[in-house]
């Protein structure tokens, strides 16, 4: 490792790695760091992706696919279910991977890209002087060191302090994060080309419990609830998702358990400073509806290769630069979809089981393949006036775009 | 005033450092570590935690 370099990225997930990629094919000295010894464990994630957004960044390799996905059921409270075909499940279905063996591939494209990797290094605080971000302080078997940088990136995931060193206040509220319990389970009879969701306040409160599987006999069995819907005398995710389990499969093994918080914010208001830009889930750009969020920390990591270099290249590091490459950039793509996605979770969170219900009756005959936006509006219409009044802002958006396109 | 957190049920997820108003708590590789000089014992991390390993004792 040595003291300075022209891009430090701190930690080693899609954002990251893809953003140390695109760095270092444009011929910038990138170092990659990850304060984990092992990249992409333990996961934290319930590992499903589009195929059509993934196919964007990388080429698939059969490696870290575990399941393929014909599209997925979403189950009411009373149990009425609605079918969906992967084209409009929300971009979230298509692949199950296997992410200990995708984050690392991925970083192994940083690394033939020319970028530098180091793991079980850890960043503990930023080189700050003249009010720019100019390296970190990191810490590798107990040794520190000062590596010195042009640009920072902060890939940092949901516990990220790398934004709060810089004077950026990530801080999560319970409002804002879905916090979340997962089992991959054995030995279940689990439809291996169908993901399921199922939703209500007495199964998951503000979130939902789903199920993706994983290949023969296994999938992964989790819960995400509303930070706000918790308190220190209420059942914990985990207690809910064991009561999931024992009911509707007592003969499962538990053969992983793991926890993770999903940062459903929308888009917050500063996401990089003089020298420092945030990316993935310490920038909380995973999507508020569905919890996703591997594809647009990887939007955000091409974005901020490309934006680190066009920085450097032009000898300006500074905010106002960065506004104009970087966060204006993921702003008008990834920004407006997941602040369209916090809309949709706003009305959601508060629906009664008997309004979910209500919803889902109205929808589950609708072709979903071949669904038109009016035979939506119409089923919505139906089912729930007030829901489709507090969800008229995306209609509104939606025809825009039917104008835009038509012109 | 204290905070503890239970290592044996923490599973380690950084839900609790996400939520933290003053950026008191640090996950390390396996186990998070607290700040006892930034905590305001707010509780918020207890709140949250998936596993319920967080006390805050105000």
């Amino acid at each position: 490792m040595k003291g300075s370099y022209d891009v430090l990225v701190i930690g080693a997930g899609p954002a990251g790695s893809i953003a140390a990629k695109t760095a270092a094919e444009k011929g910038l000295d990138v170092l990659l760091i990850e304060k984990r010894q092992e990249i992409g464990d333990p996961v934290r994630c319930a590992e499903g992706v589009s195929k059509q957004y993934l196919k964007k960044h990388v080429e698939i390799d059969k490696k870290w696919i575990c399941a393929d996905l014909k599209g997925s059921r979403i189950y009411a409270p009373d149990g009425t279910k609605i079918e969906m075909a992967e084209e409009i499940a929300g971009g979230e279905v298509g692949y199950v991977l296997e992410r200990k063996i995708f984050d690392r591939a991925l970083a192994e494209k940083a690394a033939k890209a020319g970028a530098e990797v180091r793991v079980k290094t850890r960043a503990t605080g930023l080189i700050i002087e003249d009010d720019f971000v100019k390296g970190a302080r990191l810490v590798h078997l107990g040794k520190e060191s000062d590596v010195r940088a042009r640009i920072v990136i902060g890939a940092d995931g949901v516990e990220s302090k790398v934004g709060r060193w810089a004077g950026i206040d990530t801080s999560l509220k319970p409002v804002d994060i879905e916090t979340c319990a997962q089992y991959m389970v054995a030995g279940v009879d689990i439809n291996q080309e169908y993901c399921e969701f199922y939703i209500g306040n007495d199964i998951a409160p503000g979130g939902y419990i789903w199920i993706f599987p994983k290949g023969e006999g296994k999938a992964n069995i989790g819960i995400g609830i509303l930070g706000s819907k918790m308190g220190k005398f209420k059942p914990r995710p985990v207690d809910y998702l064991n009561t999931f389990l024992e009911k509707k499969f007592p003969n499962a093994r538990i053969v992983e358990m793991i926890f993770g918080g999903v940062p459903v914010s929308g888009s917050i208001p500063k996401t990089s400073t003089n020298g420092l830009m945030l990316i993935g889930d310490a920038a909380r750009q995973s999507d508020p509806v569905t919890g996703g969020g591997i594809l647009n920390a990887m939007d955000a990591g091409k974005l901020a290769g490309e934006a680190a270099f066009a920085a450097i290249s032009a000898g300006d590091v500074s905010l106002g630069k960065l506004e104009e490459v970087y966060e204006k950039q993921w702003r008008a793509t990834t920004g407006h979809a997941i602040d369209l996605s916090l809309i949709v979770k706003n009305c959601f969170v508060d629906l009664s089981d008997e309004d979910l219900n209500s919803l889902a009756h109205s929808l589950k005959d609708v072709k979903f393949e071949r669904m038109r936006l009016l035979d939506l509006l119409h089923a919505l219409f139906k089912a729930n006036k007030k829901l489709l009044w507090d969800l008229r802002v995306l209609f509104k958006d939606v025809a825009k775009e039917v104008v835009k396109n038509k012109l | 005033m204290s905070i503890k957190i239970n290592r044996y049920k923490c599973g380690y997820c950084g839900a609790c450092v996400g939520v933290c108003p003053k950026g008191a708590l640090e996950l390390v590789e396996t186990w998070v570590e607290i700040d006892e000089i930034t905590c305001i014992a707010c509780g918020v991390c207890d709140r949250i935690c998936p596993v319920g390993a967080i006390e805050v004792i105000k």
